[in-house]
């Protein structure tokens, strides 16, 4: 176990080392701007989804830009269904012709321009041109791709080892299968209650394992800002939503209409529950979106520090506040680290928290 | 808010669901649902295997009991078997003992009477020849002495003197 351990440790800071080196790549040069505006513009385009998958950049001494990575496939519906790669952007420095449209991309959105690629803006500085639906593969979803892949891979392996070694874990099974039963014994189990907690059991443990993976995937050079992505975890606080709502007990109803249950006359229920029954509905979606904003602003956050903290060792360019900046760095990555995991803990243990909630059943004289 | 709004991306969201909703069916049923038996299982054989140590225990105990029942048994049983033994070798040795002396007693008796006879017999043999040699010795004695006259005359005043003391 603890042989395992370190070697998981190992890896991870090999791979945060790795990271801050490919973001040095990234940020050395672009003529024009100066140093300041460029970092905070690498950072804005970094938490954003990307179109390709680009591991970094340079510029060449002809002052070319080269990309190192692949593209990904675009797929857009705009009046039927049209599909091309991403390589047609050109990283955003050309349009894509398409069946005579073009589309442009402009940070990182894809919007349908004119053949000169003109982008038209309101008084907010917001773009009004027309926004084709976008379901391409961006670099998120290759990254969710390929954490389900793992997750699958790795936990299926878990489940093998089982029939074959007698009921013992063998290999990696044996860092991951306590960690299996801590989220069983010590969120599940408390919080749902021993009667019910089984069938909530495998959303806990695979949103557990794909948060925690996916954050800790946002660490490495990869430096995919997935679960920092509004999208990513409006989807998961939904499913969550849906899970308790769906499976909610009489209960659980009752307590959202019937708050106060006998402890008060029905006339004195008419003047309270205007109030309360909105108080308690919004109670409902309140809890979820909660889970939501704080998965997101918490990646979010820490991709935000970490990347500000090296950018300032370009910025500071002396040989006191570069290394101040990248010990700094290197100190933040170690917490995003423990971040990494907490959030992964905490949205499944306020899932859980929720389904119990959902899961209650009491009588409602004694327990209010 | 409007940002938030302004960064949603419905592609993304698409994905994600589509994605997320499959990986959690695989999972479930690949995954999740034999691990969680697997570990129950494991769960379970493990309190049943304590619960049978308890029993095993329990069963040894009772064992250890009775066998000590029936040690102590056995070594009573011994004790007396033994003391019997003892008892009857002392009434055995006893019993020969008498035995042996009444015998000893007869014998000797009878080798008493034996000798008794024995002595009584040789007594009388040499009483008989004591009686002879007397009478021998007497008759030569005598005729010594009564060979003169002078000699038988004295004898016969020796023995009517002899009368007369008597």
């Amino acid at each position: 176990m603890s042989r395992y351990f370190t070697r998981f440790l190992l890896v991870m800071a090999l791979l945060l080392s790795a990271n801050s080196f490919a973001k040095e790549n990234e940020t050395s040069s672009e003529s024009g701007k100066d140093l300041k505006t460029e970092i905070k513009e690498y950072i804005q385009h970094h938490l954003k989804d990307s179109h390709d998958f680009s591991l970094f950049s340079y510029t060449t001494d002809a002052g070319e830009h080269k990309y190192v990575g692949f593209p990904l496939p675009v797929i857009l519906w705009d009046n039927g269904l049209k599909v091309f790669s991403s390589s047609k952007f050109h990283h955003g420095e050309t349009l894509a012709e398409v069946d005579g449209n073009f589309y442009k991309l402009y940070h990182s959105k894809i919007y349908k321009t004119d053949a000169q690629g003109t982008i038209n803006y309101d008084e907010a500085h917001h773009p009004t041109n027309a926004k084709p639906i976008d379901f391409s593969i961006t670099k998120s979803v290759v990254m969710i791709f390929i954490t389900g892949l793992l997750m699958f891979l790795l936990f299926r392996g878990l489940a093998k080892s089982y029939t074959k070694n007698n009921g013992i874990p063998t290999g990696v099974g044996r860092f991951f299968e306590p960690i299996v039963l801590y989220i069983r014994d010590d969120i599940a189990r408390p919080n749902i209650g021993e009667e019910k907690y089984k069938r909530y059991m495998p959303y806990l443990l695979s949103i557990f394992f794909f948060i925690w993976f996916l954050n800790i995937f946002g660490l490495t050079p990869l430096g995919v800002n997935v679960t920092g992505n509004i999208a990513i975890t409006f989807a998961l606080a939904l499913l969550t939503f849906l899970f308790t709502n769906l499976t909610g007990t009489k209960d659980y109803w009752m307590h959202i209409f019937d708050p106060l249950g006998d402890t008060l006359p029905w006339y004195g229920k008419l003047f309270l529950y205007p109030i309360l029954i909105p108080i308690e509905l919004l109670g409902v979606i309140i809890k979820p979106f909660s889970l939501l904003i704080r998965l997101y602003a918490n990646m979010q956050a820490g991709h935000i520090v970490l990347m500000s903290l090296i950018g300032l060792m370009f910025l500071f360019k002396s040989w006191l506040g570069s290394p101040l900046s990248f010990g700094l760095a290197f100190a933040i990555s170690l917490i995003e680290v423990l971040v990494a995991l907490l959030q992964a803990y905490i949205f499944t243990m306020l899932s859980a928290l929720y389904f119990g909630f959902a899961a209650v059943e009491h009588d409602h004289a004694d327990a209010h | 808010m409007e940002k938030l709004l302004e960064e949603f991306s419905l592609g993304l969201f698409f994905w994600q669901c589509l994605l997320f909703g499959l990986l959690l069916f695989l999972l479930w049923k690949f995954a999740w649902k034999p691990i969680l038996n697997a570990v129950n299982e494991r769960e379970d054989g493990i309190k049943d295997a304590l619960a049978a140590a308890e029993d095993a225990k329990k069963e040894m105990q009772n064992v250890t009991a009775d066998s000590e029942k029936l040690l102590k048994e056995a070594r009573a049983e011994r004790e007396a078997m033994l003391k019997e033994a003892r008892e009857i070798k002392d009434k055995l040795i006893a019993d020969s003992k008498e035995q042996a002396k009444v015998e000893g007693d007869k014998m000797l008796k009878q080798a008493q009477a034996a000798i008794e006879s024995e002595k009584k017999a040789a007594v009388a043999d040499i009483k008989s020849q004591v009686a002879n040699l007397s009478v021998d010795i007497a008759e030569k004695v005598i005729k010594e002495q009564l060979s003169s006259k002078e000699k038988q005359l004295k004898l016969v005043e020796d023995m009517l003197g002899d009368i007369k003391l008597n």
